[in-house]
C-alpha cells in the first residue's frame, strides 16, 4: 500500500474576486476539503500553506481557529504546491503526524508575472533589455521545438481550444467560452508563435487537499486517492530555462527539469508512463503542453499533431490532458494552481467529475508544474 | 558626447568592434556570460575575463508583441503605434547560448540556425542626457 492518501480536495472557484482577500479564499477552499472528508480544521495535526503574494499563509487561521498545530509556509515558483504537497508528504511518511491539510492561494494583478531580475540571479540590464520576462521563453521554446520536431501552428491551437473546450464544463473555471482553432491562432500575436489566446493569465483562487497516512484512509472515505509519488527538481546547467542569460552550448545541452522531476516521481512510484490514464500538465501557453506531453513521458517528441488532431488528449481519448480546463481555462493562482491540478485528479479519479467526466474512467494519473526560474513538481496518483 | 553601454563591464567600450565579456571556468573551462563570481556548470569561486566570439547563429527567436512594464527601460522603436520587435537565443558555437535582442530582421527573414553577429544599438537617452547603448545581434548572410 502506498504511504500517503488524499481523502479530501476542495477549491475556490479560480477567477477574478474583487475585494475578496486570497486568505479568505483559501479558507473557503480549505472549508471545502475539510468538509469532502467528514473532518473539521481541529482535526488537522499540520498543515502546509503556498502562495507567492500572501506573506503568510498560516494566517488563515484566524478564519479557521487558532489551534496551535504545526503550519508550515512554502513558496517555490509555479512549483509552490507541488512543493507544498511534498513537504506534506514527507511530514506523513516520517511519522511525526499522521493527518493534515495542504494549502494554496494566490491574487495576481492583470499582465505577466514580473519582478526583480536580481531576485532571480539575473543582471540589472537583462530586465531593462525586456529579456526578464517568462512570456518570450515560452515562445522561443516552442519555436525551436517546432523547427525541431515539425510540431505546427495547427496543433497549437487545438491545445488551447481543448483546454477551453474543457473549461466551458467546468464551472470553478474562469475562461468558460469555447474558442475555435481559428479564432486562437487571429488573435493578437503575443510572442510568436503564441498568441493571446494560447497563453494564461495570472489570476486568483485557492485549493486545497486534506492528506492522511494511508492506513487510516478508509476511516474517513470509502474512496481514497492514494498519493503514490511527489518529486521537486531543478535545472540543471545545460538546460534552457526561464530568466537564463545564458547557458551551456546545445552540444551540452541536458534535459528540462520536468524530464528528471517525472523520472524521479514514476521511480518512486513504481509506475510506467504508459500507464499513465490522465494527465493534468503545465499548460502556461499552448506550446508548453505540447513540450511537456513529451517531457512527461507521455509521448515521443513529434507526435503531438496526430494525438492532438485524433483527439487523444481530449475528455473522450486515451489519454485526456488537463480536463478541467488547465492553466489555460482557469489562469494561474501560483499557489493554488498545483492543488487545482490535484482536485481535478481526485474529481476524475472517484468518476465525479460530472459534464467534464474522462470517458476512459482513469485510475492513475499525474500533476505536473513548470515554471521560473527553471523548477518542476511532478506528482503520481492512483484509485 | 561619448555614449554610455547598458552596463559597464558587459562590453568592450568605447570599440569598433565591440564584444561581449563573458568569463571562462579555470577549473572546468566552462564559458559563461557575464562576468560574475560563481561557476555555473561546478560551483568554482573565481572567473577568468574572456571576450565571447561575435559571431554564431540563430538558436530560436520569438518576437515581442507588447510593451514590456518595469523594469524595462528601453526607448527604441515606436511606441504609438506599438511595433513588435524580436529576440533571440544565439548560439556562439563551442561557448555558449545567450539571450538577445534581435534587429535588422523581421518575422519574415528569420530562420533558426541563420549566422548572426553582434553590434550594439542605441538603446534610450538617460537622465543626464547620454545616449545609452547596448548589445544585439543582426543577421549575418556574409559569415562563413
Amino acid at each position: 500500500m502506498p504511504d500517503v492518501a488524499i481523502i479530501g480536495v476542495g477549491l475556490h472557484p479560480f477567477g477574478r474576486f474583487p475585494g475578496k482577500p486570497a486568505l479568505s479564499m483559501a479558507a473557503d477552499a480549505a472549508r471545502a476539503a475539510l468538509a469532502d472528508a467528514g473532518l473539521t480544521w481541529a482535526d488537522m495535526q499540520f498543515a502546509v500553506g503556498g502562495s507567492a503574494e500572501v506573506d503568510q499563509p498560516d494566517a488563515v487561521v484566524a478564519q479557521l481557529g487558532l489551534t496551535g498545530i504545526q503550519f508550515t509556509n512554502v513558496y517555490n515558483g509555479c512549483a509552490t504546491a507541488g512543493s507544498a504537497l511534498a513537504l506534506a508528504s514527507q511530514t506523513i511518511r516520517s511519522g511525526q503526524h499522521e493527518i493534515g491539510l495542504v494549502l494554496g492561494m494566490d491574487k495576481h494583478g492583470r499582465g505577466a508575472f514580473t519582478a526583480d531580475p536580481e531576485e532571480y540571479a539575473c543582471p540589472p540590464w537583462y530586465g531593462e533589455m525586456g529579456l526578464f520576462l517568462t512570456t518570450k521563453f515560452f515562445g522561443m521554446k516552442i519555436n525551436r521545438y517546432m523547427h525541431d520536431y515539425g510540431i505546427t501552428h495547427e496543433t497549437l491551437a487545438r491545445v488551447a481550444a481543448k483546454n477551453y473546450a474543457n473549461g466551458s464544463l467546468n464551472p470553478n473555471a474562469y475562461r468558460r467560452a469555447a474558442l475555435s482553432p481559428e479564432q486562437i491562432l487571429g488573435s493578437r500575436m503575443v510572442n510568436y508563435p503564441l498568441t493571446q489566446y494560447m497563453f494564461c493569465s495570472p489570476d486568483e483562487g485557492a485549493a486545497a487537499a486534506v492528506v492522511c497516512r494511508a492506513p487510516i484512509a478508509r476511516q474517513y472515505t470509502e474512496r481514497p486517492v492514494y498519493l503514490r509519488s511527489v518529486a521537486v527538481r531543478t535545472r540543471r546547467y545545460g538546460a534552457y530555462e526561464v530568466h537564463t542569460p545564458a547557458t551551456a552550448p546545445s552540444s551540452a545541452q541536458v534535459p528540462a527539469p520536468t524530464v528528471d522531476a517525472t523520472a524521479a516521481a514514476y521511480e518512486a512510484a513504481g509506475v510506467a508512463p504508459d500507464e499513465i490514464e490522465i494527465a493534468q500538465l503545465q499548460d502556461t501557453d499552448a506550446g508548453a503542453e505540447i513540450i511537456h506531453m513529451a517531457e512527461c513521458g507521455l509521448c515521443k517528441d513529434g507526435e503531438q499533431n496526430e494525438l492532438l488532431a485524433s483527439g487523444a488528449t481530449s475528455l473522450r481519448g486515451p489519454l485526456p490532458v488537463n480536463t478541467d480546463g488547465g492553466l489555460i481555462a482557469n489562469g494561474e493562482p501560483i499557489g493554488a494552481s498545483g492543488l487545482r491540478q490535484l482536485h481535478e485528479l481526485v474529481m476524475q479519479l472517484r468518476g465525479r467529475a460530472g459534464d467534464r467526466q474522462a470517458g476512459n474512467e482513469p485510475k492513475i494519473g499525474v500533476a505536473h508544474l513548470y515554471g521560473a526560474p527553471g523548477v518542476s513538481a511532478v506528482s503520481i496518483v492512483s484509485t | 558626447m561619448v555614449s554610455q553601454p547598458i552596463s559597464p563591464g558587459l562590453f568592450t567600450w568605447p570599440a569598433d568592434q565591440p564584444a561581449l565579456i563573458g568569463g571562462r571556468c579555470p577549473a572546468c573551462a566552462a564559458v559563461t556570460f557575464p562576468l560574475r563570481p560563481g561557476c555555473p556548470r561546478c560551483g568554482a569561486a573565481d572567473l577568468e575575463r574572456r571576450l565571447l566570439s561575435r559571431t554564431g547563429t540563430l538558436w530560436s527567436w520569438t518576437s515581442q508583441g507588447f510593451l514590456p512594464r518595469a523594469p524595462f527601460t528601453g526607448q527604441f522603436g515606436s511606441a504609438e503605434p506599438f511595433q513588435p520587435w524580436f529576440v533571440g537565443v544565439i548560439e556562439l558555437p563551442g561557448q555558449l547560448r545567450l539571450e538577445s535582442i534581435l534587429v535588422g530582421c523581421t518575422q519574415d527573414t528569420l530562420r533558426i540556425g541563420m549566422p548572426v553577429r553582434l553590434v550594439t544599438m542605441p538603446f534610450r537617452t538617460d537622465e543626464a542626457g547620454n545616449d545609452v547603448v547596448t548589445f544585439a545581434f543582426t543577421p549575418d548572410p556574409d559569415q562563413r
